[in-house]
């Protein structure tokens, strides 16, 4: 069950340029959340910014019943929310959404990253202590490489791509996936980041055969079901409906999304 | 006057409502999705998510853009059809101490005339007939942008409709006040209004509009002056109920409507923001209620003084 949640924000702290990790006071989420779920935040109160914004969980710390989020500025609505300060007050709804599957069976697992959708998949690694962890993380630069500690402590290996070279492999982290992928023989294949790359990583998952989950993106209203706005193709090309990112997402079989151009 | 004495109960067109608050269509679902934040008891009534005769998938995303104090939507009428909402959504919708409105959309007058039929077999209270809808390509809004249009299909459809026939305005018009009377003379019981304003917004770095639509019904907080002095318009010019909405998200805002005219109101945009807003309407309305020394909430419908 989610609620409507006015809770105490711990810290912020600025990771890289314009990218912001909140940590917050919250039993309640720290109780419920599992990876991939999200929680909508009000940005600012009134008019203003006047949508929640959907932000993922990236860590939870049960003991301390706390959680954190990352995100960018983009807008108004996260200029505010990278404006909070320790002690203030955060009104959110959550925990949101469904989450990916965890399958104790699967051995060795891949995550696949890019920029701001890296951030779930924290939260998933570290539910998935004790099995092989190979993480793939791509970013347009070494500007915006962030949580590289974070991810080397919870992965077995760690492969790092950014679009000009200026960390890591210069390419994308697809590639990286693609060259380990024989050898590695990944039971399983975690996802999130902009379309064209969970597009070419549900390409890999079909041509190997390797289940793969993808957690989605759309522009969002309310977050709970019922604006219907955040709409992606589910199905197969004969046969698919508009299903909901926020309720029946985010996180999704790669084999029945469908792409659109 | 406490607030346990006063009457926030209203009649439109028959249909009784334990208050004057009703979720809006569109922005409620089928109630389901509130479940987890309000009792569905506390408010007036529900108008579902529009209703097609067949399944309809909708628009292609993004559906939505936020704009200044507003959104923009362009999700055109995703819904199951009105045969699923028959089997599945109303006996859920049956179990709460709340009234259902059927909102149901058309590419034909003859598809409008079929759902009043079909559903004035069942257990809802009232149908509202949605003429007013920007955001599909046929029919809809073509009837409910002339006097004539509007004329023609609540005529026709009052002749299958057995159920009290709400019908919803479009903003989009010159003279609101013409297309009311028609609709008042063909037969409409009660009036609702208004839908969005038809709008855009455009992705300057891209050089193409936000919405895949290109266009979209703009809401929210920054339409709601435009939406009160359409109700003051309209309640002044017909005799039956107005159900007033646009950009209401608290007690206040409400109040407002309800002094131009409204005999009830509609909350939709602001349930997206906060899943609590219609019951917060509906205690802000006690409020005001309280403190003005009201003991109903008649005491203050079209109570307006004009300068």
């Amino acid at each position: 069950m989610s609620r409507i949640l006015t809770e105490k924000v711990v810290s912020v702290k600025e990771l890289a340029k314009n990218i912001y990790k909140m940590t917050v006071q919250s039993e309640y989420i720290s109780m419920n959340a599992v990876p991939g779920r999200f929680v909508n935040v009000k940005c600012c109160c009134g008019i203003d910014a006047l949508l929640r914004r959907p932000i993922s969980i990236c860590n939870v710390d049960k003991d301390g019943g706390s959680f954190d989020i990352v995100f960018q500025v983009k807008g108004k609505g996260t200029e505010y929310l990278s404006q909070k300060k320790a002690g203030d007050e955060v009104d959110l709804i959550g925990p949101l959404g469904n989450s990916f599957e965890i399958n104790k069976d699967n051995k060795r697992i891949a995550v696949v990253g890019g920029g701001i959708g890296i951030f779930p998949l924290l939260y998933l690694l570290k539910e998935l202590k004790g099995v092989d962890r190979s993480s793939y993380l791509g970013f347009r630069s070494s500007d915006y490489v962030v949580l590289l500690e974070e991810f080397g402590a919870e992965s077995e290996a760690l492969s790092v791509s950014t679009d000009d070279g200026s960390r890591g492999y210069k390419g994308l982290v697809t590639d990286l996936l693609e060259r380990d992928i024989e050898e590695k023989g990944f039971d399983i294949i975690y996802a999130c980041g902009p379309t064209p790359m969970l597009k070419k990583v549900s390409e890999i998952s079909k041509k190997t055969g390797i289940p793969c989950q993808v957690s989605l993106e759309q522009r969002m209203g309310c977050g709970i079901g019922a604006c219907l706005v955040c709409a992606c193709k589910i199905g197969n090309p004969d046969n698919w409906d508009y299903k909901h990112v926020c309720k029946d997402g985010p996180v999704f079989w790669s084999d029945e999304v469908i792409f659109d151009d | 006057m406490t607030d346990k004495n006063i009457d926030l109960s209203v009649e439109i067109a028959g249909v009784k409502f334990s208050n004057p608050v009703i979720a809006a269509s569109g922005t409620f679902g089928f109630g389901r999705e509130f479940g987890d934040f309000i009792d569905l008891n506390a408010i007036g009534g529900i108008s579902v998510k529009g209703l097609t005769l067949e399944k309809r998938q909708g628009n292609r995303p993004p559906r939505i853009a936020e704009t200044p104090a507003g959104i923009l939507n362009s999700v055109g009428l995703q819904n199951p059809g009105v045969k699923a909402f028959i089997e599945e959504e109303i006996p859920f919708l049956k179990r709460f101490n709340t009234r259902i409105i059927a909102n149901i959309a058309g590419n034909t007058i003859e598809d409008y005339c079929a759902m009043a039929e079909m559903l004035s077999d069942t257990d809802i209270d009232a149908i509202e007939l949605n003429v007013s809808c920007p955001n599909v390509k046929k029919g809809c809004v073509a009837f409910g942008n002339s006097p004539e249009g509007i004329r023609e299909i609540t005529g026709r459809v009052k002749k299958y409709c057995k159920k009290p026939l709400i019908v919803k305005l479009t903003p989009n018009v010159t003279d609101i006040k013409e297309i009311a009377i028609a609709a008042e003379d063909a037969g409409a019981d009660a009036l609702s209004l208004i839908n969005t304003i038809l709008g855009m917004a455009i992705d300057i770095h891209r050089k193409r509009p936000i919405l895949a639509n290109n266009m979209g019904g703009l809401s929210g907080p920054a339409v709601k002056p435009i939406a009160v002095r359409m109700v003051y318009e309209v309640a002044n010019v017909v005799k039956i109920p107005v159900i007033g909405m646009g950009g209401i998200s608290s007690g206040e805002d409400a109040v407002e409507f309800m002094l131009a005219g409204a005999s009830a109101v509609m909350v939709g945009t602001a349930n997206f923001i906060n899943p609590r807003a219609c019951v917060d309407v509906v205690e802000g309305i006690k409020q005001y209620l309280c403190r003005y020394n009201h003991s109903s909430v008649h005491e203050i419908i079209g109570k307006l003084q004009i300068y």
